[in-house]
């Protein structure tokens, strides 16, 4: 293997676009599994297009692996097209939920760090809060480390999902296009007779 | 005339993708399919004995013509029975259409009778499956089927029919092929750089694969317009013809010892069609330590995942190679031509009686045009050594997933295909068992032109070699001799005849009595037991490590 291959493995942010069909999501974690590639996490949505969803995962390991790994995605018929945000300017958003263990002394403390942080309290416990955090994943995790010391009881992550910034699309256009084409009935277009 | 349903619709489709041979085995959740068969006379259908011989058999028929393979097979344990045909299938890239009937579609889900999750258990082994729940959307499913099966890198594509909707009432509409989508056009750039390297080269090697089996006339150019020395690998014997001077042989574990060194010297290497199988790498950091790589391949995923591409030129093999023929400035290299025709001679078989001299004799009477299939083990890397092919998809093997059972069963799907060459197979008397009873399949359909020589050496031959080199001979479950069937008797209870040979001038009269025999005829030729197969690269071992000849402690053990 080449220095390449070697190199210390990094986080790269990666969305799909995929059909939206059975057996969609199994076939693409199938795939990571059968040849190894360590997901970190997926989040998976519906698009403004009909039948199209879309993923967005980190896939951890060095450049080659993710090539690869895009690589292969690309070959699934449910894929319509892979982007890795990595090669651009992007904007990510995590969501997590996490509940904090709070006692009378520290309960002003923690609504402060909170409040800083943009927090929403989405459930208030004798015990405990609950609160609802967004931002890129440094925010997130600077959040819940905040929160540490105080005893985090349960966090739930949605998983990163990424937009390229500015008016480029991730996706170009023609894969919409051609691909929600391809979804409805002109797909079933037969080769001209002859 | 009953209303159509699903199951006339999809015979219809199949018809008008001019599929007029698929192979099956019915069953309770594919009747409506076979019902609806009796109103398409035009389509033949071969009944196997085993759903795996089935699907090996379109396989055969697949690998020898180019064209599409179709097989049917029932719900639960006979779709279960097409899984090895499809992982092959899906490891060699062979197109291939499976159709499998399921339960009714209430009943999906609930393990009812004879239910499997089909296309849950083949997603990894196949293209792409579906199950299809609209009868209307069978057509469309089909015709996907069949463009995703053939097109870009072939493999195998699944379609599961519950049973309800075979039955359903269909109101839709036919459809004939859709479109391929055309091979991407090789990066000018990309193909720049590999002219540039080619014309720098001093030591040049050219190594194609089964992905170039349909480009054979425009590689072969390739190669003789540049005059760069060629390897073809498992997969790609025939791509490029054996009687040329430039052909070294096969590369890799049990290649040619020419082959092996020229990867190991060469200064710039060309791959075409190939996905450097460990088989033929040996141990990946020391496989063509001195080369550039030029790789050439229409499947993105393969460039680069094994073997660092220095120029990677996604492309159609054809398209590539008469492109890069067309910037041909044939390259002098007398030292290389020299060393390399040296290194030609070397490595070369035993002529004492053996395995070697069996095979060799007996593929010795092959034909330009006739087709040879093997199953797998010692029997087949001798005949990949030792037959020379000139050529493309005249040689059919099990390479990537290396399936026993495989041989027979695909040589009949060729001699389908091709009722008027032979049809060779080469078995092991291991191998040959496992699929042994498509011998019915022979009788049944008067095949005449399937010829099965059977190299009985009493043990499972190739597993005995690596106990011997790598478990100090420690034969662990390998014995077959003491339990063997007397091969020509079973041959004699499906109606086909046989001879029998174990000596070198006995088997030159038996060979011409089994291929003078007309019809489908069993030659069993006995041989020692602990022969082995050489050259061989150790497993994990580097391809400059090779063992050219049998090891004399080994010789010199047999008693
Ligand atoms: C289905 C399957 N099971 C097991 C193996 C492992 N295997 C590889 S070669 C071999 C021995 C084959 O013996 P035989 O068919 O007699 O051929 P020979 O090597 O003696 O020529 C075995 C068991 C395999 N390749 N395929």
């Amino acid at each position: 293997m080449t220095a390449d291959h070697l190199a210390a493995p990094q986080d790269h942010l990666v969305s799909a676009l995929v059909r939206d069909e059975p057996r969609v999501l199994t076939r693409i974690t199938s795939l990571f599994g059968r040849r190894a590639y360590n997901i970190r996490s997926l989040s998976v949505g519906s698009t403004e297009q009909p039948g199209v969803s879309r993923m967005t995962f980190v896939v951890t390991g060095d450049r080659a692996i993710v090539e690869q790994a895009m690589k292969q995605l690309e070959k699934l018929h449910d894929v319509l097209h892979v982007v890795d945000h990595s090669l651009e300017k992007f904007v990510d958003r995590e969501l997590v939920l996490v509940k904090v263990a709070i006692t009378p002394e520290s309960r002003v403390e923690v609504r402060q760090i909170a409040e800083d942080f943009r927090a929403r309290i989405v459930d208030v416990g004798r015990r405990a809060l609950t609160f609802e955090v967004t931002g890129d994943e440094g925010k997130v995790t600077a959040f819940i480390e905040q929160m540490r010391p105080f005893g985090i009881l349960e966090t739930m992550r949605t998983g990163r999902v990424a937009l390229t910034r500015g008016s480029n699309a991730d996706i170009p256009g023609h894969v919409y296009h051609g691909e929600t084409r391809a979804l409805g009935p002109l797909l079933t277009a037969t080769a001209a007779e002859d | 005339m009953t209303p159509p349903n699903g199951a006339q619709a999809l015979w219809q489709t199949l018809a008008a993708h001019g599929v007029g041979t698929v192979f099956g085995y019915p069953g309770g959740a594919i009747m409506p399919v076979y019902d609806a068969l009796t109103l398409f006379p035009d389509i033949r259908h071969i009944l196997a004995r085993h759903e795996q011989g089935a699907i090996h058999a379109a396989e055969g028929w697949a690998k020898a013509t180019g064209e599409l393979g179709v097989c049917l097979a029932t719900s639960g344990p006979g779709a279960t029975n097409l899984v090895t045909g499809l992982a092959d299938a899906m490891m060699d890239s062979v197109p291939l259409l499976a159709i499998t009937g399921n339960v009714a579609r209430h009943l999906m889900g609930t393990d009812a009778f004879q239910e499997a999750d089909i296309t849950g258990i083949t997603l990894p082994i196949t293209k792409h499956n579906y199950v299809v729940t609209d009868p209307n959307d069978l057509p469309r499913i089909v015709a996907e089927a069949i463009r995703i099966a053939r097109s870009g890198r072939p493999g195998p594509v699944l379609v599961d029919i519950p049973k309800d909707v075979q039955l359903a009432a269909f109101t839709g509409e036919v459809h004939g092929p859709q479109a391929a989508p055309e091979a991407p056009a090789p990066d000018p750039h990309a193909l720049e750089a590999a002219v540039a390297l080619l014309k720098e080269a001093r030591k040049p090697v050219l190594m194609v694969g089964g992905g170039a089996q349909g480009a054979a006339a425009e590689v072969t150019a390739f190669a003789r317009a540049w005059r760069i020395p060629t390897i073809t690998t498992l997969m790609g014997l025939g791509a490029f013809p054996a009687s040329d001077p430039l052909w070294l042989g096969m590369p890799g574990m049990h290649g040619s010892v020419a082959a092996n060194r020229a990867i190991s010297e060469a200064d710039v290497l060309v791959g075409i069609g190939l996905r450097f199988d460990d088989r033929v790498t040996g141990r990946v950091k020391d496989f063509a330590p001195q080369a550039s790589i030029i790789h050439i391949d229409l499947d993105a995923a393969e460039i680069s995942k094994i073997v660092r591409a220095h120029v990677p030129v996604r492309a159609d093999a054809a398209q590539a190679a008469r492109l890069l023929t067309e910037r041909a400035e044939p390259l002098s290299h007398p030292d290389w031509t020299a060393t390399l025709a040296e290194w030609r001679t070397r490595g070369e078989h035993p002529t004492h009686w053996g395995a070697a001299q069996a095979v060799r004799q007996v593929v010795a009477r092959l034909r330009p045009q006739d087709v040879l299939s093997t199953d797998v083990g010692q029997h087949q890397m001798l005949a990949a050594q030792l037959a020379r092919f000139e050529q493309p998809r005249r040689w059919l093997t099990s390479g990537g997933l290396g399936t026993m059972g495989f041989g027979f069963p695909a040589a009949i799907g060729a001699a389908l295909a091709e009722p008027g060459v032979t049809s060779m197979v080469i078995a092991g008397d291991g191998g040959f068992q496992m699929t042994a009873q498509e011998l019915a399949t022979l009788t049944k359909y008067g095949v005449r032109n399937v010829k099965i020589c059977v190299v009985n050496n009493s043990y499972l031959g190739m597993v005995r070699q690596w106990q011997e080199l790598f478990h100090e001979r420690r034969y662990s479950e390998v014995y077959l001799g003491d339990s063997n069937p007397d091969f020509l008797k079973l041959a004699d209870a499906y109606g086909i005849s046989g001879w029998r040979a174990d000596n070198s001038a006995d088997l030159e009269g038996a060979i011409d009595a089994w291929l003078a025999h007309d019809g489908s005829a069993l030659l069993e030729v006995v041989v020692p037991n602990e022969h082995g197969v050489f050259p061989m690269v150790p497993a994990g071992a580097a391809l400059s490590e090779m063992i050219e000849t049998e090891p004399q402690a080994v010789q010199g053990s047999r008693a």
